[in-house]
């Protein structure tokens, strides 16, 4: 069994709990060994790099010289922003005067070998198409899926060093393992806003809706992510967005973790996919018996079932009870709105 | 021995940061100096004058001259001691100027470096010997390697002034990149009209060699007597008997080969002339896709020959050719545009580069000179153009400017506006660099006359929308973003060094920049020079150029090898290997590393062997003295002796 160091973030820990838990799950079948690193902490995310590189390299260097430690030559973290911060922190072992300075701040040596990775980096390249392939239980054959990539996973192209920074390909493959359908996506690495889904939601309802009108447009059934903030704007706040947009957009967004997972046969709940807001149901529903086919067939946004209708005009409560979303996603959405009155 | 110090002080080129009154104080204090002096400009005539009236009041056996980089100005100062009646080599040259006053500005530890220089130059002048160099004929052949417009000049200029010339196109053709452009800029004159009667003159020329298909394997030798061996590929027909009628084209049944003329565009048959105008107009198999070499059977080609020409059986043949001088004019590449992710990574057939469309335009080309889209073949409305794809780019590694991208694209919307006056084109572009004769007046042209819509402003995706193409970009004019639905996407792909320039550079021994592109002698006054003497260059392979800077360097560089031809006989370099036979054990390990074949061992008397350097051939590397066990093979000028005492001087 293969030991790695996981860091999973801040993000993992709440709202993007379901990516933690199919993380783990689809690592435990994978025979994947993930250390959890003991004391991790914050990676500094955007507001230490952008105060202070040093800074961020500390916070973030940190995790990878505990990692180090534990004599872990390689860090996983599925979330794309404490990538970035790790990997960079990296980099710093290239420049002994930055070197001196980092044991000077945190009191320990990075190890120049530590190799950090993204999930989406540890499944194409370590794990490889062709062991996914042989383990695949529950193909998702018949299923169109589209793959979104964010605008982090492979940038900046000299700290990522990982796919195409304009044209990635990996997480198509790796769909195509499952036998889904994958459409070549344009939108694959377009913003989605980011956290502007706090202070300026408009902004999202315009980049994240052009997301899921190319999405819809293809025929998506549902959209596979491998970034929180990615997952959150486009499902938590699809129905914001369908607001904005005056659409009906009703595609489940699905982390990559999730995707493979299904198809290699874990318990849906177990992947968390009840913590989704838009429902996966059409997904599940002919996985293991495949009776009912046509279920999918309804997934098209431009032939929506009624029920989308009624969530969109409900209120917050009863949506969150009929879409099973924690109390702490709840709460966000309620956040968000409110600040949104408060500038109003 | 008498030895002179000669400080330069560069006007305030180098005694803006190192005493040289002090350096020159200094030297006088050295062994052997019997004069040392500080000197405004010692390259300008009285500089030069000043150093023989020196040499004949002191008496001086030997000068030093504390100055620039040797590659600047050591010939100067060589002629200037021999005029004074001293052995050119009997000087020595201290770079104080590179090595120390442009890199330092701490004044005291610069003037101290250059001390150490000084009395190095001082010590090895002392072990100097006189060095008196070897007439050898030149051999008054040319071979220009390369048959693109540049290479065609530079072969017909030189064919012209009487001299025999060689000329080698690794393509079927010659022609290069000129051959398959439809239009010229700014004169909108036909490419192949221009070019063409220089290509059929390069054929009936008697004084002209040419090997088409033919690639350079190895070069030996010096300037004014090099010897080429130039392979010459299997074309798989025999071209002495070959009279390109094409029937063998016309009936060839396997169609499927890459039309590598058209840029990938279409098809061609297995065997083919690759274009009406090819010169030599021959045919030639492509081994990939002919029936007899993929699946063993077929020989169609070979039983409707009217002359028998074609031989399955060939092989690459090896042919010497003996010339004086070289003229390498190899051209460019087109940058490869797959590496843009956004654009597509050359996944849609509708983002095409700026040759395809070129093609594309020609009467010759794939859709017979109308304009259609190479997915489905309609003839499409809206076209966008993306300047500087692979030009200006840090992240693809392209920093520089192409140079001709704009102007070629200002021509390709103006012609698509000729062809269809219906149609739409945009231009994106970053800036318009147009800096030729009448070239921004052409570009006005295309935006004023023909309505071309220029937006400033980089493409940031381009994705496929139904069956056309969206181009997202920015209109940095105007500040927003802008989308423009297109049928046809032509990225103004940028010129990149040809493949295969840095083996043939290893091949000449000349140098290339980081881009693989060749470096001129000096990028101001020796632009067609290289710094292997008897090499010189002409066109793109010296970096991104258009037609007419190209054809001005192929008639320069002809020209250059006329004034080199107008003497009989040429110096050799006396800087070369020498053999001590009495210490020579003749282990042969000089033999061994010499990587130009240049020592070989003799009898003497009877049965006693020792080596012997070829003094035309050696090229003066040093690997032999390093390698000699008994150190019994010296590099003259910089033998062990000399170098020893420089470096004894540093250490002591």
């Amino acid at each position: 069994m293969k030991r790695i160091a996981y860091y999973k973030g801040c993000s993992l820990e709440g709202l993007a709990a379901e990516y933690d838990l199919s993380t783990r799950a689809l690592c435990e079948v994978l025979g994947i060994d993930l250390v959890e690193i003991p004391d991790w902490n914050c990676c500094g995310s955007t507001p230490a790099h952008s105060y202070d590189p040093m800074l961020s390299a500390a916070l973030a260097g940190r995790n990878l010289a505990i990692a180090a430690r534990q004599g872990c030559e390689m860090v996983m973290t599925p979330c794309p922003g404490c990538l970035k911060s790790l990997k960079g922190a990296q980099e710093i072992c290239e420049h002994p005067e930055q070197r001196k300075a980092f044991l000077e701040l945190v009191g320990m040596e990075m190890d120049e070998r530590t190799k950090t990775v993204s999930l989406l980096q540890l499944l194409y390249e370590e794990v490889g198409l062709e062991v996914l392939q042989k383990l695949i239980r529950r193909p998702l054959t018949g299923h169109v899926i589209v793959p979104y990539y964010g605008c982090l996973l492979t940038r900046p192209a000299q700290i990522a060093r990982f796919d195409d920074p304009e044209n990635p390909i990996s997480m198509d493959r790796l769909i195509q393992t499952t036998d889904a359908t994958v459409p070549d996506f344009p939108y694959k690495t377009e913003c989605c806003g980011a956290t502007y889904g706090v202070t300026r939601n408009d902004i999202v309802g315009k980049l994240s809706g052009r997301i899921l009108d190319m999405a819809a447009r293809l025929g998506a059934e549902a959209i596979a992510v491998a970034c929180p903030l990615c997952q959150q704007n486009l499902d938590l706040r699809q129905n914001q967005i369908n607001r904005y947009c005056k659409s009906t957009f009703h595609i489940p967004v699905l982390y990559i973790s999730q995707v493979i997972g299904l198809a290699l046969g874990i318990d849906p709940k177990v992947l968390g996919m009840d913590k989704l807001s838009v429902s996966p149901d059409c997904l599940l529903q002919d996985l293991g018996g495949a009776e009912n086919q046509e279920s999918h067939i309804c997934l098209s946004p431009y032939n929506p079932p009624k029920q989308i209708g009624q969530i969109s005009q409900c209120n917050h409560a009863e949506y969150a009870q009929e879409n099973k979303v924690s109390r702490i996603r709840l709460l966000c959405v309620l956040a968000a709105d409110f600040a949104r009155s408060v500038r109003r | 021995m008498r030895i002179g110090v000669f400080v330069c002080q560069c006007g305030t080129n180098i005694a803006g940061t190192v005493d040289t009154e002090a350096v020159a104080g200094e030297a006088l204090t050295f062994a052997d100096v019997a004069y040392a002096t500080s000197y405004m400009y010692t390259c300008s005539e009285p500089g030069q004058q000043e150093i023989q009236r020196a040499v004949r009041e002191h008496n001086l056996q030997g000068v030093v001259v504390a100055a620039c980089s040797p590659r600047m100005h050591e010939p100067t100062f060589r002629r200037a001691v021999e005029k004074a009646g001293l052995n050119r080599y009997m000087f020595e040259m201290a770079n104080i100027r590179e090595h120390v006053s442009w890199i330092g500005n701490d004044r005291a530890a610069n003037t101290r470096k250059a001390v150490d220089l000084v009395r190095m130059a001082v010590a090895k002048l002392r072990f100097n010997q006189p060095l008196i160099p070897l007439n050898m004929p030149v051999n008054k052949r040319v071979l220009v390697i390369g048959a693109g417009v540049a290479g065609i000049q530079a072969a017909l200029d030189s064919a012209e002034g009487g001299l025999d010339v060689v000329i080698v196109e690794r393509r079927p053709s010659i022609g290069g990149k000129m051959a398959k452009l439809d239009k010229t800029f700014p004169t909108i004159d036909c490419s192949s009209c221009i070019l063409g009667p220089k290509m059929v003159d390069i054929s009936q020329k008697e004084n002209i060699t040419l090997y088409a298909a033919s690639e350079i394997e190895s070069i030996n030798g010096y300037i004014g007597n090099f010897t080429v061996q130039i392979r010459k590929k299997a074309t798989y027909v025999d071209w002495e008997a070959c009279t390109g009628c094409g029937l063998c084209m016309e009936k060839c049944p396997s169609a499927k080969a890459p039309d590598a003329f058209n840029e990938g565009l279409g098809t061609t048959k297995a065997i083919n002339i690759p274009f009406p105008q090819a010169i030599p107009r021959r045919a030639s198999i492509d081994p990939l896709h002919c029936r007899h070499f993929t699946r063993g059977k077929c020989g169609v080609c070979s039983k409707i020959c009217p002359v028998k020409a074609i031989n399955f059986d060939m092989q690459d043949a090896i042919v010497t050719e003996e010339v004086g001088a070289i003229i390498v004019a190899t051209g460019y590449d087109l940058f490869d545009h797959s590496a843009y992710g956004e654009y597509g990574a050359g996944r849609y057939p509708d983002v095409i580069s700026g040759l395809q469309y070129e093609r594309i335009l020609s009467a010759s080309g794939p859709f017979g000179g109308h304009i259609r889209r190479p997915s489905d073949g309609t003839e499409p409305k809206d076209i966008v153009f993306i300047a500087c794809v692979g030009s200006r780019d840090t992240s693809v590694g392209r920093p520089y400017c192409s140079g001709v991208c704009c102007m070629y694209i200002a021509k390709q919307a103006i012609l698509t506006r000729d062809h269809m006056p219906e149609s739409n084109s945009y231009v994106f572009y970053m800036d318009i660099r147009a800096p030729g004769k009448n070239y921004d007046e052409f570009v006005r042209r295309a935006q004023e006359e023909y309505g071309v819509q220029y937006i400033r402003g980089r493409v940031g995706k381009v994705y496929p929308r139904g069956n056309r193409m969206v181009v997202q970009g920015a209109d940095t004019l105007l500040g927003v973003q802008v989308e423009v639905e297109a049928d046809l996407v032509v990225l103004a792909t940028g010129i990149e060094a040809s493949a295969g320039a840095s083996e043939l550079a290893e091949k000449l021994r000349i140098s290339y920049d980081q881009y693989g592109f060749y470096m001129e002698g000096h990028p101001k006054l020796r632009p067609v020079e290289t710094n292997t003497a008897g090499v010189y260059l002409a066109g793109a392979c010296q970096g991104p150029k258009d037609i007419p800077s190209s054809v001005a360097q192929g008639s320069a560089a002809a020209s250059k090898v006329q004034a080199l031809f107008a003497r009989d006989t040429i110096e050799t370099n006396p800087q070369v290997a020498l053999v001590n036979e009495r210490a020579c054990i003749a282990c042969a390990k000089c033999i061994q590393v010499c990587p130009f074949g240049a020592i070989k061992l003799k009898e003497l008397r009877g049965d006693i062997l020792k080596a012997e350097v070829l003094p035309t051939v050696c090229q003066g590397c040093g690997l032999c003295n390093a390698t000699c066990p008994p150190k019994a093979i010296q590099l003259q000028h910089s033998t062990d002796n000399q170098i020893l005492a420089a470096v004894n001087e540093i250490c002591a």
